[in-house]
């Protein structure tokens, strides 16, 4: 008898006898080449023109620097804010009724459709000094428009239904029976929220939080209005790609996109591993 | 403990799910919650637990009156259909969740909670899978690992809710007997809901029969099957044939026949005459019997069911016979049952 020794380490799974795994791949492949791979290879070509020397002195530059930094971290911190009450959101339209659920639900999508130069204008006005909100502020001595704070009540502003419309539909499964039967056990309500349920959500917590924060380091038309742009204080890297591209300095813009595209493909796939491992823990 | 329940009533938005229910479940007891879908037995169920709160009535647990009290405090432990573990917890996590959410001095300590779910696994013969998680279980394990996890507080009592209804037929049977046993070693007070007459009888003390939101009749397995007390017991349990009858001078008759079943106590007039289609004997001469023309024959395992068309009226009652019986061809068939009961027409 003979049978074929076992093969170690990585396999393809076998397709399903119904076809179309060969057609799929195939359109899926070419797709993202001509859609994404062609383009950013184009980019990272371009940067690759300009040589070692010059594109880490583009991208150490302290302006680089310092838009990278702002970029990311405020990128971060709106993402963070969001993950807690884009949840709180999701959790108010997925558990209780009220009059006006339906709008509110579909007020969360509007950051979505709204083009973004308009919602810069508007959280502009409402934040600068004399605008309503921020006329509260400025007594307290807080300083929102112009300043790093403003991109971040941006980038929350475009990044809030990411983290709502990814969590809704696993909280939306959440089975009752499982709360019912953590009470029964002893379970006090503050208990059954962070030992119970909230676990169960983490995976789709993880991925809002990951698109909220990709969509945010790559934001320009909002942030743009409401950050006043000051070099080396509240400038952020889209933007001076930008400035570079209108000095048609083009190497210095790819250079810099192509940092911007690293930074953000390692954070990414970091996002994904760690999505992969608790998946597969959990089923 | 004891467990008393006492004229509970409970309406879902004005709809009576459960209409002036008493029970009194004694210590260590277990007890079966029989009934098709929508008798009102898993409200029951979940207000012993206290996942619902009754509109009238209440619930005592020994003498405490139970029903002030939360979910939290009942102590209960509740095992659901779909075992509703916690999937993101190990099997030994999920055993210890009672324990570890405790506060103060009656939390164990973390190394007494592990050794804990370890004896309870063994106890539901699933040694060695406390670093598995859920859904690399298969479904009937899944429920041993709730049940633990439910005894795992040393619960005042054990609720079970269809804890056998998502399983296959053949782990169900074993999953039945293996309960039992943990029942006789543990000597919890429980309480299951089921809608399997097969296993509440086989497996409960005492089976409470219950329909439209109200308890038919309590009883042992051989109480409720031999002496059902009320139309509705008599279909729902085991097989049953009835036939629309009449009492006059102490005899019951069929149309203008009497069949030789003698009700001296029944009260006169219309009733209804049930029986078990096993429990009948076949009559050669019919001097006062059931007669009726075979209008369809079934082969069912060691035997066969006829059914016949009785008088004018064509009524059907199926009876059993045995399978090399020669009645079974006949075209015309007599009997009279053994043993039966008659219930006044409603």
């Amino acid at each position: 008898m003979t049978t074929a020794p076992a093969k170690a380490g990585w396999r393809f799974r076998q397709p399903s006898v119904i076809p179309g795994f060969g057609l799929t791949l195939g359109f899926s492949l070419a797709y993202l080449t001509l859609i994404i791979l062609i383009p950013l290879s184009g980019l990272i070509w371009r940067s690759a023109a300009l040589g070692w020397t010059d594109f880490w002195a583009i991208v150490t530059d302290r302006r680089t620097i310092n838009a990278l930094e702002i970029s990311f971290g405020t990128a971060f911190i709106a993402a963070a804010v969001n993950v807690v009450f884009g949840t709180i959101v999701a959790w108010v339209l997925v558990r209780y009724s009220f009059p006006g659920r339906r709008i509110v639900d579909a007020m969360v999508d509007l950051p979505f459709a709204l083009p973004t130069a308009v919602a810069g204008i508007a959280l502009t006005t409402l934040y600068a000094p004399n605008g309503w909100i921020g006329s509260l502020l400025t007594p307290l001595g807080i300083k929102v428009a112009y300043t790093p704070l403003g991109i971040v009540i941006a980038l929350i502003f475009i990044g809030l239904p990411f983290v709502v419309r990814t969590v809704q539909p696993i909280m939306e499964e959440i089975d009752k029976e499982v709360e019912e039967v953590a009470a029964t056990l002893g379970a006090n309500r503050f208990q059954i929220i962070s030992r119970v349920l909230l676990p169960g959500l983490a995976p789709a917590i993880v991925t809002g939080f990951a698109l909220a924060f990709a969509r945010g380091v790559g934001e320009y038309g909002s942030v743009i209005f409401i950050a006043g742009n000051l070099p080396y204080k509240s400038e952020i890297a889209p933007l001076l790609i930008v400035i570079r591209l209108e000095e048609y300095n083009y190497a210095a813009a790819t250079a810099i996109a192509a940092i911007m595209l690293a930074l953000s493909f390692v954070m990414l796939l970091v996002i994904n591993l760690v999505q992969t491992w608790s998946r597969k823990r959990y089923g | 403990m004891e467990v008393r329940v006492a004229n509970v009533r409970k309406e879902f938005e004005r709809f009576p799910a459960l209409r002036d229910v008493s029970l009194d479940i004694k210590s260590g007891e277990l007890i079966a919650l029989l009934g098709p879908s929508g008798s009102g037995k898993t409200t029951l169920l979940r207000l012993i637990a206290g996942l619902e709160r009754p509109t009238r009535g209440k619930i005592f647990f020994g003498e405490e009156d139970a029903s002030q009290k939360s979910i939290q405090e009942r102590n209960v432990g509740f095992v659901f259909q779909h075992y509703a573990l916690f999937r993101h917890m190990t099997v030994a996590d999920n055993i210890g969740f009672g324990l570890k959410v405790r506060h103060g001095p009656s939390r164990p300590s973390a190394k007494e909670i592990r050794r804990r779910a370890s004896e309870l696994l063994n106890l539901v013969q699933l040694s060695g899978l406390e670093k598995r998680y859920p859904a690399q279980l298969s479904g009937g394990q899944r429920q041993r690992v709730a049940l633990a996890r439910a005894m795992a507080i040393e619960p005042a009592v054990l609720l079970l809710d269809e804890p056998f209804g998502a399983l296959d037929a053949q782990v169900r049977r074993e999953l039945r007997r293996w309960l039992r046993d943990i029942h006789d070693a543990t000597g919890h007070t429980t309480v299951f809901v089921t809608h399997d007459q097969e296993e509440a009888l086989e497996l409960a003390d005492r089976v409470v029969v219950m329909s439209q939101g109200r308890i038919e009749q309590v009883g042992t397995a051989d109480e409720i099957y031999d002496t059902p007390n009320s139309p509705f017991v008599y279909g729902f349990i085991g097989e049953s044939s009835s036939i629309p009858v009449k009492v006059e001078d102490g005899q019951v008759w069929i149309a203008d026949r009497p069949i030789g079943l003698s009700a001296p106590h029944a009260p006169q007039g219309e009733a209804t005459l049930f029986f078990r289609p096993h429990d009948v004997d076949l009559v050669e001469e019919c001097n006062g019997c059931i007669a009726g023309t075979v209008a369809a024959s079934r082969r069912v395992a060691g035997t066969r069911r006829v059914e016949l068309e009785i008088g004018g009226e064509r009524q059907r009652v199926e009876i059993e016979l045995p399978v090399d019986h020669p009645a079974a061809q006949k075209s015309r068939v007599a009997f009279r049952p053994r043993r039966w009961k008659l219930f006044p027409a409603a």
